[in-house]
């Protein structure tokens, strides 16, 4: 009967919490490319992304995330970026996105 | 014998209608219901996109209208109006040529949005109360302590059903663009942020003060309303919101909360709208004869409108408009005269 749940469940909470969240990965890549922070949320970057287009991947997701401070398994989901540089072309700011990718995975290599 | 204006409104539209109107040879008269020609303009601080101090634009106004010696009834509230002149509260008549209504617009109560707490706990201002306390040369908290993090509101009593206020009021996002600026100006080691649904940025120069807020002040714009502000125990404030382009309920604690009020229509427009047969738009404000041709002219000859009691308006499209409102005036009075 492993199939039956009675709600009782751990679930992680899925609020994202700023006041938990450990924000210093966030401000030094913010630091490094404050033009991360121009992002209007366009999704051009996922539009655009290979990867995205073929797996879960929503690389505008990760990294709104990761500004917020929410970095789980955020390493992990920029492992399918192939920095193949397709979303750079599309950015409406103007974002180095290829460069974000590269940053976030630098940054949280040894989160 | 001059032609007789009548201008409603002492505010920033009422005061360049006169003043173009006097220089076309017509004699105006400003009715301003309070003690002081300026509007809500006195109250503000520093103007959008170039953080012009106000006072830079509305003393000139305000000097002029003296020089030319443009006769000006203070403490005095318009009732009821034609195309032949106003009557006052008071009881006391104008006759004249042509009446102009300037008289502008009501700041949205945000008592009115109760879950935000403005006027119950401390800490929670609106867009106009941060401006007043930049005037008064300080922005602190209750306990007179600086803030480390600042959450700006917007649309709060705009694009709302939940309070009969449908529209956009247009100026508010800008606002809060710059005073978000401000705030990181005058505490460097706080966090700013704004809580948005849509970001309007329609005048020249705003989206590029956007860009720089976001690049040079690293201000978070976080799209989602704000759904509530609760206080906690150590004074600060709670809110919650959805970061709705993560999918992700979003919660922190702050120390200050902006409220970016928005503009609604005055409470007297039905009653001066009645008096003269004109119209109002659904959202309370007056309607113009045509959006396009007649934008300054009401649906009946002789009685004109400026600024924001047709439409929420910036202070820039104000005293544009204030122009095309005494050029249609002139057009009209030329009329009637042959
Ligand atoms: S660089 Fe990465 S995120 Fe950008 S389009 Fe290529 S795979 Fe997608
Ligand atoms: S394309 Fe640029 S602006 Fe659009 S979501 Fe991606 S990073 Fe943001
Ligand atoms: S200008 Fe912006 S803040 Fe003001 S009502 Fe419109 S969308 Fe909301």
């Amino acid at each position: 009967m492993s199939g039956l749940r009675f709600g009782y469940g751990i679930n992680r909470p899925r609020a994202i919490d700023i006041d938990s969240n450990d924000l210093r990965k966030s401000n030094e890549i913010l630091r490094e490319m404050p033009e991360l922070q121009t992002c209007i949320g366009c999704g051009s970057c996922t539009a655009s992304c290979t990867a995205g287009n073929l797996t879960e991947f929503n690389f505008r997701r990760v990294h709104t995330l990761v500004r917020r401070g929410e970095y789980r398994s955020a390493y992990e989901e920029m492992n399918k970026c192939m920095l193949c540089g397709k979303c750079r072309l599309v950015c409406p700011r103007g974002i180095n996105t290829r460069g974000v990718a590269m940053l976030i995975k630098r940054k949280l290599g040894d989160f | 014998m001059k032609p007789k204006v009548v201008i409603a409104g002492g505010g920033a539209a009422g005061m360049a209608v006169a003043l173009r109107l006097e220089r076309l040879g017509v004699e105006p008269v400003i009715v301003e219901r309070e003690e002081r020609l300026g509007g809500k303009v006195r109250g503000w601080h520093k103007l959008f996109p170039t953080f012009t101090p106000a006072a830079e634009v509305l003393d000139p106004l305000v000097a002029q209208i003296g020089r030319r010696g443009i006769e000006c009834r203070t403490g005095a509230a318009v009732e009821a109006l034609s195309e032949h002149g106003v009557k006052l509260a008071s009881g006391q008549t104008i006759e004249a040529d042509a009446v102009v209504v300037a008289t502008g617009f009501t700041l949205f109560d945000a008592r009115r949005k109760e879950e935000y707490g403005y006027g119950i706990y401390d800490n929670v201002v609106t867009s106009a109360d941060l401006e007043r306390m930049m005037n008064e040369g300080a922005v602190r908290l209750a306990d007179g302590s600086t803030p480390r993090r600042i959450a700006l509101l917007h649309c709060v009593g705009s694009r709302d059903e939940k309070v009969c206020q449908r529209h956009c009021s247009k100026v508010c996002c800008i606002t809060g663009v710059k005073q978000a600026i401000e705030l990181k100006k005058m505490f460097p080691e706080a966090d700013v942020f704004n809580f948005y649904m849509d970001i309007r940025m329609f005048g020249a120069g705003y989206e590029e003060l956007y860009r720089e807020a976001q690049q040079s002040y690293n201000i978070h714009f976080v799209r989602g309303r704000i759904s509530e502000a609760s206080p906690m125990i150590n004074g600060r404030i709670q809110i919650k919101a959805e970061d709705t382009l993560t999918g992700r309920p979003l919660r922190m604690s702050i120390d200050m909360l902006v409220l970016l009020a928005g503009m609604r229509a005055n409470d007297d427009n039905a009653a001066l709208a009645a008096s003269a047969g004109l119209a109002l738009a659904p959202n309370g404000f007056m309607q113009s004869a045509d959006p396009f041709l007649g934008a300054v002219r009401s649906p009946r000859r002789g009685i004109f409108y400026a600024g924001a009691v047709t439409a929420p308006k910036s202070l820039a499209d104000t005293l544009a408009e204030a122009s095309l409102t005494a050029d249609a005036v002139m057009d009209y009075l030329n009329s009637v005269q042959r």
